[in-house]
């Protein structure tokens, strides 16, 4: 990072006389062992000095989710900006919502890719487990596919992420045993193994071709996914959407400042440095399998709430690819990032529909070459090669240079 | 037992295809320590490139011409994308190479069109006897026409300047370069060499069934192979090529049988199972070396 922070060691702040009388503010006791290193008893909770922002006086002000005024700004921004989008058109807004929903497999891609180092070219296997389990527990019990009938959002979403952390913690033991690019073969020798199984069971899948429809959206009797009192049907999915992905974001924004975020990256950067200094390897790779496919499970659950129907042909690799994709063009290891690649993969089509406008060359017709569609296919490949040769930190690296910028200017630097 | 024999012969046949599409692979791992994913884009390519210029000068001349062709092309991408990435995470490499892939494989895809192509191959699905056994002639042109190259490619590893460059660098990039190799050449000429091997494969994987979009995929069957094999072993990715494409035709004769609650086409898949297996019991593969970390 490039954030420029001035670190005062807290005991000393602690004897300033000026600070004491701020001791008591601040949610001190609460706070574990970690919030007052090397304090003692005596140490104080001291607030942020006044035209200083950067200068931090405590470590828990250090480790905070919103450690400047800026980010809260921002994100109140941002957060304001989303709401209001829900006035957009329809289609619009089903898009997005859509956005949200891969940015929360996203981020869980980034939790074992980006922040604990493990490359999996996997996640579309975890995102069908979960798009079947969930579909499964909500679906018709006397349809033509399983289903148990239990449409209830708090039943299937958690269902949806808890089996898919399942197929993760078995698929772990082997990913424990392997390193870097043997990980990347066998997550992919499991995705294609995943659509066999998935075009076989088909009285869960309803085998190729044919489908079956998604879980239902349903949550203390109120249907998101249909007309109501509240807004019309593609707004309650984005309202759903956009609460969830919050908490989901929020979710792994914490896991990543805690104790097993920073084991994560100890194991990413180092695995045998980590190993001795008492990470536990295997427990700590499982652990980021797990929690990255419950992430995937519960976005596989949700992806198809808004077409409905899905088919098991759509696991495949492009999937996985298009996570990597969103992983690598948003920044890896950051959840913000997830989520502007999440946005940026999903919006791309819509943005290579406009084409044939503007290019007279581009045919809108799949028929005839260079279409619409090859011309998006093409485009995750190019802006993958390209993000990794001239922007390795992707978009959220984009905005680290735009940020340094203007905070230094007039100066360069 | 015929039925047996025949299947070998099948699954030798399309082993060897694995066999030189794992060649490439593990050619480019060893000399770059990363895995091209760009791979199934380079077969596609010498396969659709064969396809166009039998057309004008035959199938036997267009062979080489298009492996020739893909080469180029591979070194054209080791130029402009790989290299400029040297000294960074091999992840981040490998994923270039899978961006690689899916953008040539979108430009190969509008030379294919929504049809199959033949390659013009003069072997079909006509059968030959053998000792009583009825086997396709197209097996039995992979078949030799991979050991001709494997022995060449060997040959050269053994007794070139250049391959002796190769196997230096392989061994160690900082010390080949001290002792005047240019590394440069050696990533150059790997991939080169890969693309080439991929282009002939890739031309035999249309030999009697043609080339659509999809053909893509058998590719992915070579990278099996190479865990098998062991990720550094040449003589690994050869056997690991054999190795997977037998036990695939085996499980296409007999799993119907057998097993039928694997469902169908359980062959196409095989290859990924069989990975899963051997990686229990031996993590770096039959013939790779096991990784020796220094702290």
């Amino acid at each position: 990072m490039t954030e420029r922070t001035e670190r005062v060691e807290p005991p000393e702040q602690a004897g300033a006389p000026g600070r004491v009388e701020t001791a008591g503010r601040g949610r001190a006791p609460a706070a574990g062992p970690d919030a007052h290193p090397g304090g003692g008893p005596g140490a104080v909770r001291a607030r942020r000095p006044k035209g200083r922002p950067l200068l931090y006086t405590a470590y828990s002000q250090d480790m905070a989710l919103l450690d400047t005024r800026a980010k809260k700004v921002w994100l109140a921004l941002l957060l304001g900006a989303a709401i209001l989008l829900s006035g957009l058109p329809d289609d619009l807004l089903v898009l997005l919502a859509a956005g949200y929903i891969a940015a929360i497999g996203a981020i869980g891609l980034n939790i074992v890719t980006g922040y604990a180092g493990q490359v999996s070219l996997g996640h579309a296997f975890f995102v069908a487990i979960g798009a079947y389990t969930a579909a499964a527990v909500s679906g018709d019990p006397g349809g033509r596919t399983l289903g148990f009938g239990i449409t209830s959002m708090l039943v299937w979403l958690p269902a949806a992420g808890a089996v898919a952390a399942l197929a993760g913690v078995l698929v772990a033991p082997l990913a424990a045993r392997l390193r870097g690019l043997y990980l990347a073969i066998v997550t992919l020798g499991l995705v294609f193994l995943g659509e066999h199984v998935f075009k076989e069971w088909d009285h869960l899948t309803g085998g190729p071709g044919v489908g079956r429809p998604a879980a239902t959206p349903e949550l203390f009797g109120f249907r998101f996914d249909a007309d109501s009192a509240l807004g019309t049907r593609a707004q309650s999915l984005y309202m759903l959407m956009l609460v969830l992905l919050v908490v989901f974001a929020v979710a792994a924004r914490n896991l990543a400042r805690s104790r097993i975020g920073r084991a994560f990256s100890a194991v990413r950067d180092r695995d045998i440095a980590a190993e001795v200094i008492g990470v536990p390897l295997t427990r700590y790779k499982t652990l980021a399998f797990a929690i990255s496919s419950f992430y995937a499970g519960c976005a596989g659950a949700l992806m198809y709430t808004i077409t409905g129907f899905f088919d098991p042909g759509s696991f495949n690799l492009l999937m996985s690819v298009q996570f990597i994709a969103m992983v690598l063009i948003g920044g890896v290891a950051t959840v913000s990032g997830s989520i502007a690649g999440a946005l940026f993969i999903t919006l791309l089509p819509r943005l290579t529909q406009e084409l044939p406008a503007l290019l007279p060359f581009v045919s809108a017709d799949t028929t005839q070459t260079p279409n619409v569609f090859q011309i998006q296919v093409a485009l995750y490949g190019l802006l993958i090669v390209l993000f990794l040769v001239f922007e390795p930190r992707g978009l959220f690296g984009i905005w680290i240079r735009v940020r340094a910028y203007w905070k230094s200017w007039p100066f360069s630097y | 037992m015929k039925g047996v024999l025949e299947s070998l012969v099948r699954g030798l046949g399309n082993g060897s295809v694995y066999a030189l599409l794992a060649l490439g692979f593990v050619i480019v791992y060893k000399a770059t320590r990363v895995i091209s994913f760009a791979q199934p884009a380079f077969m596609i390519a010498g396969a659709v490139a064969v396809s166009h210029l039998a057309e004008v000068t035959g199938f036997y001349a267009a062979v080489p011409l298009a492996a020739l062709l893909v080469a180029a092309l591979a070194l054209g991408v080791e130029r402009i994308a790989i290299r400029p990435m040297v000294g960074r995470p091999v992840f981040v490499v490998a994923i270039i190479t899978l961006g690689i892939d899916v953008v040539v494989r979108v430009v190969v895809n509008g030379f294919i069109g929504l049809d199959v192509r033949q390659v013009g191959d003069p072997w079909g699905l006509r059968l030959v006897e053998i000792g009583g056994l009825a086997v396709q002639q197209r097996w039995i042109a992979m078949l030799l026409s991979t050991a001709v190259l494997v022995a060449l490619l060997f040959a050269f590893f053994r007794y070139t300047r250049y391959g002796l460059a190769m196997r230096a660098a392989a061994f160690d990039q900082e010390t080949a370069l001290a002792q005047g190799v240019s590394v440069g050449m050696v990533f150059a000429l790997s991939w080169g060499l890969a693309g080439g091997l991929a282009a002939i494969a890739g031309t035999f994987v249309g030999t009697g069934q043609g080339v659509d979009q999809l053909t893509w995929i058998i590719a992915l069957k070579a990278l099996p192979a190479i865990i098998v094999g062991g990720l550094d072993s040449l003589g690994g990715a050869v056997a690991g090529g054999l190795v997977i494409g037998v036990v695939e035709s085996l499980v296409q004769s007999y799993q119907g049988d057998l097993a039928p609650w694997l469902g169908q086409n359980f062959a196409v898949v095989t290859p990924y199972a069989v990975m899963l297996l051997v990686l229990l019991v031996r993590p770096y593969g039959l013939f790779g070396t096991p990784e020796v970390e220094r702290v």
